[in-house]
C-alpha cells in the first residue's frame, strides 16, 4: 500500500491526461463527454464524472483518491486500482488525439 | 454578418451524388438560410442531371455550363450569353476542375460586371498538390511525400526505393485511391489518368485521423470565418457523410500560416490528418469550399454569406462565437420533376424554377 501511495505522489502530474485537454472537456449530466479539440466522445458512469470533475478542479491523484475515499465505502486499495484503470482509459480517449 | 446583401448570385457545382457531392448545393443553401440575403440564386451545372438545377428552395434559375475541357473561350461565350437573360452580380466556382479558367476569366468576367474571389494564377499553383510538400515546409506544417509521375513503370520497384504500400494515387485535380500493390496501383494509376490527364501523383499514406478546415482568404494574408470539422463517417469515396464541428488552435494557427504564406484569396478548404504523434500533416488544400460548407451555416459562421461581403468590397463583419460539439449527418433525398422542366435543360440548357415536390 505504501509503495502504491508513494508511486501514485510521485508520478500523479504524469500519469494524467494533460491539464489543458481536461479543462476543455465538455460533460453532461448524463454522463456523456465531448472533447471539442479532437471531436471523440464518450460516456462514463456517475463516478467517472466525479472522478473528471475533481481532475477539472486540479486535484492531483492523490487529493482525488482521498475525495473518492470520503464517497465511497470501498478499501483503499480497490478505490486506487480502479482509478488507475480509469486514469488509463481517459488518457486513450483524450491524450490519443494530442 | 449584419448587413443585408439583395444581388444575384451564380453557384457552380450543382451536382450531388450522395457518395460524393459537389459544394454548389450546401453554398446556395448557405445563402438562402442567411436572414440578411436577399437576393436571387442561379444554378450553374454540367449535366442535365446535376440535382440542384431542380430544387427550388435554394436555386431561383438554372443553366447548363460547357464542360471545362471546352475551354475558357467556350466558358465566357456562356457566361455572357446568361448574364444577358439573367444579370449576374457575384459567380462562386465551386469545382477544382474549373477554378482555372475561371481564374484566366476573371478580369474579363469583372469588365462585364461579374463579381468573383478567386485566387490569382499563382497563388492557384502554389497550392497545387504536387508543390504541397514546398509550401508546407514554408508554413511550417509536416507534409507527406509526394510525387508526380507519368509512366506506370514507376510501381514495378516503388517499394526498393521508399515507397512502400499502401500509397495514395491522385488526380492532378481530383479523385483519390488508396492502393496496397502494383496491380492495384498500375489500375488506379490508368483510372486516374484517363480521367484526369497527367501527371498522376503518389502520395505516401499518412495513419490516422482526418480533420478538415474551411476559411476565406482575404487576399491580404488573413483567414476569415475558419470552420474546423472532425469527420465521423465517410462515404466509399473518402466524403464525410457526417462531421462534428471542433476546435482546435493548433490547426487553427497551422492554416494561418499557410493563408498567410501565399496571401490566399477566396475560399478554402485545407485537409490534413492528426498522426499518430498528434502531428498535423498537410494532405489537400482545396480552392472552394467544401461539401460540407454548410456546417459554417450550423456553427453560425455562415462563410457563403461573408464571401459575398468580400465580393462586394464591404467591410466583413467580426467572426462571431465559434459553435464546437454542432454535428452534421447527410441523407439522400429525391426530387419529384416534372418532364417539362427537365426537357427545359436539356433543350434549352436553362430552367425556371418549378413548383416540383420532394420527397423522402
Amino acid at each position: 500500500m505504501d509503495s502504491i501511495n508513494q508511486f501514485v505522489s510521485q508520478h500523479s502530474k504524469s500519469m494524467l491526461p494533460s491539464a489543458d485537454r481536461l479543462q476543455h472537456l465538455a460533460i453532461s449530466e448524463s454522463g456523456f463527454i465531448f472533447d471539442p479539440v479532437s471531436g471523440h466522445s464518450f460516456s462514463v458512469n456517475e463516478t467517472g464524472m466525479l472522478i473528471i470533475r475533481l481532475l477539472q478542479q486540479g486535484k492531483d491523484l492523490p487529493a482525488t483518491i482521498a475525495e473518492l475515499q470520503n464517497s465511497y465505502s470501498e478499501q483503499s486499495v480497490v478505490i486506487e486500482r480502479d482509478l488507475m484503470e480509469f486514469i488509463s482509459l481517459l488518457r486513450e480517449q483524450v491524450d490519443s488525439s494530442l | 454578418m449584419s448587413t443585408a446583401i439583395k444581388c444575384r448570385v451564380a453557384i457552380t457545382g450543382m451536382n450531388a451524388k450522395p457518395d460524393n457531392p459537389g459544394p454548389g448545393v450546401a453554398v446556395a443553401r448557405c445563402l438562402k438560410d442567411s436572414s440578411d440575403f436577399q437576393g436571387q440564386i442561379i444554378g450553374l451545372g454540367y449535366d442535365s442531371l446535376d440535382p440542384g438545377l431542380y430544387m427550388q428552395a435554394f436555386i431561383d434559375e438554372s443553366y447548363l455550363l460547357p464542360y471545362p475541357s471546352a475551354g475558357e473561350d467556350a466558358l465566357l461565350a456562356r457566361i455572357e450569353e446568361i448574364h444577358q437573360a439573367t444579370p449576374i452580380d457575384i459567380l462562386i466556382p465551386c469545382l477544382d476542375a474549373e477554378l482555372p479558367n475561371f481564374i484566366r476569366l476573371a478580369s474579363k468576367l469583372k469588365s462585364l460586371g461579374i463579381k468573383t474571389v478567386l485566387p490569382n494564377a499563382e497563388q492557384f499553383r502554389l497550392r497545387n498538390k504536387d508543390r504541397l510538400p514546398e509550401l508546407a515546409e514554408h508554413a511550417g506544417i509536416e507534409c507527406p511525400d509526394i510525387k508526380s509521375i507519368t509512366n506506370v513503370s514507376f510501381f514495378n520497384d516503388c517499394h526498393e526505393k521508399g515507397w512502400e504500400y499502401p500509397l495514395v494515387i491522385k488526380g492532378i485535380f481530383y479523385d483519390a485511391y488508396i492502393v496496397h500493390h502494383k496491380d492495384e496501383a498500375s489500375s488506379a494509376f490508368r483510372k486516374v489518368a484517363t480521367q484526369w490527364g497527367y501527371p498522376v501523383l503518389v502520395q505516401k499514406v499518412v495513419k490516422g485521423e482526418e480533420y478538415n478546415l474551411t476559411a476565406i482568404g482575404d487576399g491580404k494574408g488573413q483567414l476569415i470565418a475558419p470552420v474546423m470539422m472532425k469527420k465521423m463517417a465517410l462515404t466509399d469515396k473518402g466524403k464525410a457523410w457526417a462531421g462534428v464541428s471542433i476546435f482546435d488552435q493548433k490547426l487553427l494557427d497551422a492554416a494561418k500560416r499557410l493563408v498567410a504564406a501565399i496571401n490566399w484569396t477566396g475560399p478554402l478548404e485545407l485537409e490534413v490528418m492528426k498522426d499518430r504523434q498528434g502531428r498535423y500533416q498537410l494532405i489537400e488544400i482545396n480552392p472552394r469550399f467544401p461539401a460540407w460548407i454548410y456546417l459554417s451555416e450550423g456553427v453560425q459562421r455562415n462563410l457563403p454569406f461573408a464571401l459575398l461581403h468580400l465580393a462586394l468590397d464591404e467591410q466583413i463583419p467580426s467572426d462571431p462565437d465559434y459553435h464546437s460539439g454542432i454535428l452534421f449527418i447527410r441523407y439522400a433525398q429525391e426530387i419529384i420533376i416534372p418532364i417539362s422542366e427537365f426537357e427545359n435543360i436539356v433543350m434549352n440548357g436553362s430552367g425556371r424554377s418549378t413548383p416540383g415536390t420532394e420527397q423522402s
